[in-house]
C-alpha cells in the first residue's frame, strides 16, 4: 500500500494507540494536518505551542500513557522546548513531532528552519531527524518504545516537509528487534546478591524510612509499595514527584520531605539509619545541604537508571531495576526490620508537635490560601486530579491536598516551570474526561499560559482553575522577605490587573471571585455545579502568607524553620 | 618501527585519566551527542578519536580519554550509556589499555639543520613520509609517550607544523600475549 509520509505518520500514531494529539499547524508540518481530517485521533488545537507540550505532559501524568504533541518547524519547535525540558527533568513519557524544512533546504537558513534536534539533544531521551518515508514507521514505533520504557522521557521526531509529502510503501515494525536500537536495553536482570545485601541492611535497621520518588509512580509500583510498607511497618515519605504513590490517609505516611516538607518527614529522613530510596534521585530540594543530609543513614538505592547511583549520595546497596520488581524481590527475600515501636514513638511525637498549621482565616478576608485549598479538596469528588504551577501555591497544594491514588497529582517538579498548571490540567482532563480536574494556580503562573483557556472552552474541556491571587510572585516575595531584608524587587503584580473574571469570560469560561470566607464557599459550590465549561475563580488571598515548614536553600535539613505558631516563643 | 614492546603507557597517562572505548551507531549527530553530554555535565575530555569499527559501516569506535578529576568514572559511564546510540562501553584503566597514537610533523630543512632532523628521526623511531626541497614531513605511530618525546625533540626547530591524532586503545590481551 502506497501512502504519503504524512499519512504514514498518522497511521503509525494510530498503530501506537494514540487517541489525542495536542498541536498547532504551520508551514513545514502542513502535509501532516491533512490526513488528521480522516483519522480517528482527536486533535486539540492549542493557542501556543508551549501549551501543547504541557497538555501532553498533563495527559501523560494523568493516564500513564505517552502524551503526543505536534508543532511546526522553527518558532513552533522552539516554543515547545520548555515542555520538553520539563518532561526530561520529570521523566514524563512524551512524543513530540516537529515539522522541518525540506531535506534539500536543511542547513541553508531556510524560512522557519531551526536545528531542533540539535537544540533538544540535551533535553530529550532521544531524537530523530527522519530522512525518508520508509523510516517514519520505525521512528514512531521507536519513539513510543523509548519514551515509555526504562526511565521514561521525551522523544522528538523531526519530520522534513518533503519526507511528509513523498510516497512510501506502508509497513510497520512488528517487534522490538525491528526498531534498530542496538544500544538500548531497558530491561536489567535483578542482582540477587544486591537483594541479599539489602535484606541484610533492612534486618539490621532500627530507624528505616521508605524514601519514595517519582520512579515509583513511573514503574506503577504503588500496590507493591503498599504491601511492602504494611508488612514491614516502615515509615513512608513521598517526594513532590511521588505524591499519590502512597495514600496520604495511611497512618504510616509522613507526607512530603524536602524544602517545604512535613517536619516529621524531613526529620525522619535526617534521623534515619537506613533510607530505602525508591526511584528517587536525592534532589537538592529534598536533601538540603548534602553533607548533613541523613548523615547517619545507610542507603539502599533502587533506580532503573544507573547514572543516578552515587551521583549525589553514596549508596551502600544499589539495585538497578524497576521499583515494583525490586519491592517484590525484597518481599520474596523476606526483608524485615527489627521491631520499630521505638522509632514510631519518636516519629509520632514530631507529628504531634509539628503538624501542618496556618493562621485562623479572618472571616472578612483576605483568604488564607491553605484554607482555600482545603475547602476545594473537601468538596471535591474522590479521584479528583489536581494540577499546579510552580511556587507557593504548588507547595500548599502538595501539603494540603490528600492524594490517595496514582495519577491524581500533575505538577512540574525538577524544572519548576511556571505556567505548567493550566495547560497540564487541560491535558489531564482530555486524557481522563471521567475525572474532575482542578488547577491550583498562582496569579503569576496563570498569566504565563492562560491563553489556553480558549483551547479549553472551544474544545469543551471543562477544567476548574483556582487562582490563589496574592498579587505577587509569591515565592520570590517570600525569599525577599526572609533573606533580602524585605527589599521587594520586581515581584508585585497587582490583584486587579488583569481582571481575572473578565479574562475568564472573554475566553468563554465562567469567571468567579471570592474575597472572604463566605464567598469562598459559595464560589466553590458553584464551580462544582458547572460541568460543561471551564471555570476560573479569582481567590483574593493574603500576600504575606508564607510556606512553612521551610529549609532555606543550601541550609541543613536540621535547621528546618517551622510555622511561627509552632515556635517556642509563639503566643 | 618503535623500539618499545607492549610496555603500556601507565607512566604517561596520569592516574586521573581513564580510557573509554565506546562502540556507537554510525549515525548522524552521534559525536555531537557525546560531546554535548560531556559539555553539559562538566566532564572533561582529554583526547578523542573516532573511526569506523571493525570495517563495519554500522558502528564506529570512539576512544575517549577522560579526566576523572572532573567527575567520577561511574557517573561518566552511566550517563554515556544512556545515549541511545551508544552500544557498548569498555572502560580501560591505563595499565589495562594498549594505546597508540599517530603524530605527523612538517619541518623546514636547511643545509644547517639537516643532520639534526635526521638524528631526531632516527632517535625517536619516527620515519620520513614526505620530502620537498625545503621541508620534510615525519611520522611516528607509537605510544603516546613516544609521541610526547618526539614533540619535545621538535621544540627546538623553527616553523614546525604538528598534528597528533589523539590516542586509540584496545584492551591488553594479558596472559595470552607473550611479554
Amino acid at each position: 500500500m502506497q501512502l504519503t509520509g504524512a499519512q504514514a505518520l498518522i497511521k503509525s500514531l494510530e498503530r501506537e494507540g494514540v487517541d489525542t494529539i495536542f498541536g498547532l499547524p504551520g508551514g513545514a508540518i502542513l502535509p501532516v494536518y491533512d490526513p488528521i481530517l480522516d483519522s480517528s485521533i482527536r486533535h486539540i488545537l492549542v493557542r501556543h505551542e508551549q501549551g501543547a507540550g504541557h497538555m501532553a505532559e498533563g495527559y501523560a501524568l494523568a493516564t500513564g500513557r505517552a502524551g503526543v504533541a505536534m508543532v511546526t518547524s522553527g518558532p513552533g519547535a522552539t516554543n515547545i522546548v520548555t515542555p520538553i525540558a520539563n518532561a526530561h527533568m520529570d521523566s514524563t513519557p512524551l512524543v513530540v513531532i516537529t515539522g522541518q524544512v525540506a531535506t534539500k533546504s536543511i542547513g541553508s537558513d531556510a524560512f522557519q528552519e531551526c536545528d531542533i534536534t540539535g537544540i533538544t539533544m540535551g533535553i530529550t531521551k532521544h531524537n530523530f531527524l527522519v530522512q525518508s518515508g520508509r523510516e517514519i514507521p520505525r521512528a514512531v514505533a521507536a519513539a513510543f518504545y523509548l519514551a515509555t520504557t526504562g526511565r521514561p522521557g521525551p522523544v522528538l521526531i523531526d519530520l522534513p516537509k518533503d519526507v511528509a509529502q513523498a510516497k512510501m510503501e506502508w509497513w510497520y515494525p512488528e517487534s522490538i528487534d525491528e526498531l534498530d536500537l542496538p544500544g538500548y536495553r531497558p530491561e536489567v536482570e535483578i542482582d540477587e546478591r544486591a537483594v541479599a545485601r539489602a535484606v541484610q541492611l533492612i534486618g539490621l535497621s532500627e530507624r528505616p524510612v521508605l524514601y519514595v520518588g517519582g520512579g515509583t509512580l513511573k514503574s506503577r509500583a504503588h500496590a507493591e509499595l503498599l504491601a511492602f510498607a504494611e508488612r514491614t511497618k516502615i515509615p513512608v515519605v513521598t517526594t513532590l514527584m511521588a505524591r499519590g504513590a502512597f495514600p496520604d490517609s495511611h497512618d504510616q505516611h509522613l507526607g512530603m520531605p524536602g524544602m517545604h516538607g512535613m517536619y516529621s518527614a524531613v526529620t525522619a529522613l535526617q534521623k534515619s539509619d537506613l533510607l530505602i530510596a525508591l526511584g528517587a534521585r536525592f534532589d537538592d530540594r529534598v536533601t538540603g545541604q548534602i553533607s548533613s543530609f541523613a548523615a547517619g543513614a545507610k542507603i539502599i538505592h533502587v533506580d532503573i537508571d544507573r547514572a543516578e547511583f552515587n551521583k549525589v549520595r553514596h549508596a551502600d546497596v544499589t539495585l538497578q531495576t524497576n521499583v515494583a520488581v525490586a519491592l517484590r524481590a525484597l518481599d520474596d527475600a523476606g526483608a524485615t526490620p527489627v521491631n520499630l515501636d521505638v522509632w514510631w514513638k519518636e516519629i509520632r511525637t514530631w507529628q504531634e508537635r509539628y503538624p501542618l498549621i496556618y493562621d485562623e482565616p479572618a472571616k472578612e478576608g483576605p483568604l488564607r490560601p491553605q484554607h482555600v485549598i482545603e475547602a476545594i479538596a473537601r468538596s471535591a469528588a474522590p479521584g479528583t486530579i489536581v494540577s499546579a504551577g510552580v511556587g507557593q501555591h504548588q507547595m500548599w497544594a502538595s501539603q494540603y491536598w490528600d492524594f490517595e491514588e496514582p495519577g491524581t497529582w500533575v505538577n512540574s517538579g525538577g524544572a519548576g516551570t511556571m505556567g505548567f498548571g493550566l495547560p497540564a490540567a487541560i491535558g489531564a482532563k482530555a486524557g481522563r474526561p471521567d475525572r474532575t480536574v482542578w488547577c491550583i494556580d498562582g496569579d503569576g503562573c496563570f498569566q504565563m499560559t492562560a491563553q489556553e483557556l480558549v483551547t479549553a472552552s472551544s474544545e469543551r474541556i471543562p477544567i476548574k482553575v483556582a487562582i490563589l491571587n496574592n498579587a505577587y510572585l509569591g515565592m520570590v516575595r517570600q525569599w525577599q522577605e526572609m533573606f533580602y531584608e524585605e527589599r521587594y524587587s520586581e515581584v508585585y503584580l497587582s490583584a486587579d490587573l488583569p481582571d481575572y473574571v473578565k479574562w475568564a469570560e472573554a475566553m468563554g469560561c465562567v469567571g468567579l471571585r471570592a474575597h472572604n470566607v463566605a464567598e469562598m464557599h459559595d464560589v466553590i459550590e458553584r464551580a462544582n455545579e458547572i460541568n460543561d465549561v471551564p471555570v476560573v475563580i479569582d481567590f483574593r488571598t493574603d500576600s504575606e502568607e508564607k510556606v512553612f515548614p521551610m529549609v532555606a536553600a543550601g541550609a541543613s535539613n536540621d535547621d528546618i524553620i517551622v510555622h511561627p505558631l509552632l515556635r517556642p516563643d509563639a503566643p | 618501527m618503535s623500539p618499545e614492546p607492549f610496555l603500556g603507557d601507565a607512566e604517561h597517562t596520569a592516574v586521573r585519566h581513564h580510557i573509554l572505548s565506546v562502540l556507537v551507531e554510525n549515525k548522524a549527530g552521534v559525536l555531537a551527542r557525546i560531546a554535548g553530554l560531556f559539555a553539559r555535565r562538566g566532564f572533561n575530555i582529554y583526547s578523542l578519536a573516532v573511526a569506523p569499527a571493525e570495517g563495519n559501516a554500522r558502528f564506529s569506535r570512539v576512544t575517549i580519554v577522560v579526566d576523572m578529576e572532573s567527575a567520577p568514572l561511574e557517573q561518566i559511564v552511566g550517563q554515556l550509556d544512556k545515549l541511545v546510540n551508544v552500544v557498548a562501553i569498555k572502560d580501560l584503566a591505563p595499565s589495562d589499555a594498549l594505546e597508540r597514537e599517530l603524530l605527523l610533523a612538517t619541518l623546514s630543512v636547511t643545509g644547517k639543520n639537516r643532520r639534526e632532523v635526521l638524528e631526531v628521526v632516527a632517535n625517536t623511531g619516527a620515519s620520513i613520509v614526505d620530502v620537498s626541497a625545503a621541508s620534510v614531513t615525519v611520522m611516528l605511530a607509537g605510544t603516546p609517550s613516544s609521541c610526547d618525546r618526539l614533540e619535545k625533540s621538535l621544540e627546538s626547530f623553527a616553523d614546525v607544523e604538528l598534528q597528533r591524532t589523539g590516542r586509540v586503545a584496545l584492551p591488553r590481551l594479558g596472559q595470552s600475549q607473550p611479554a
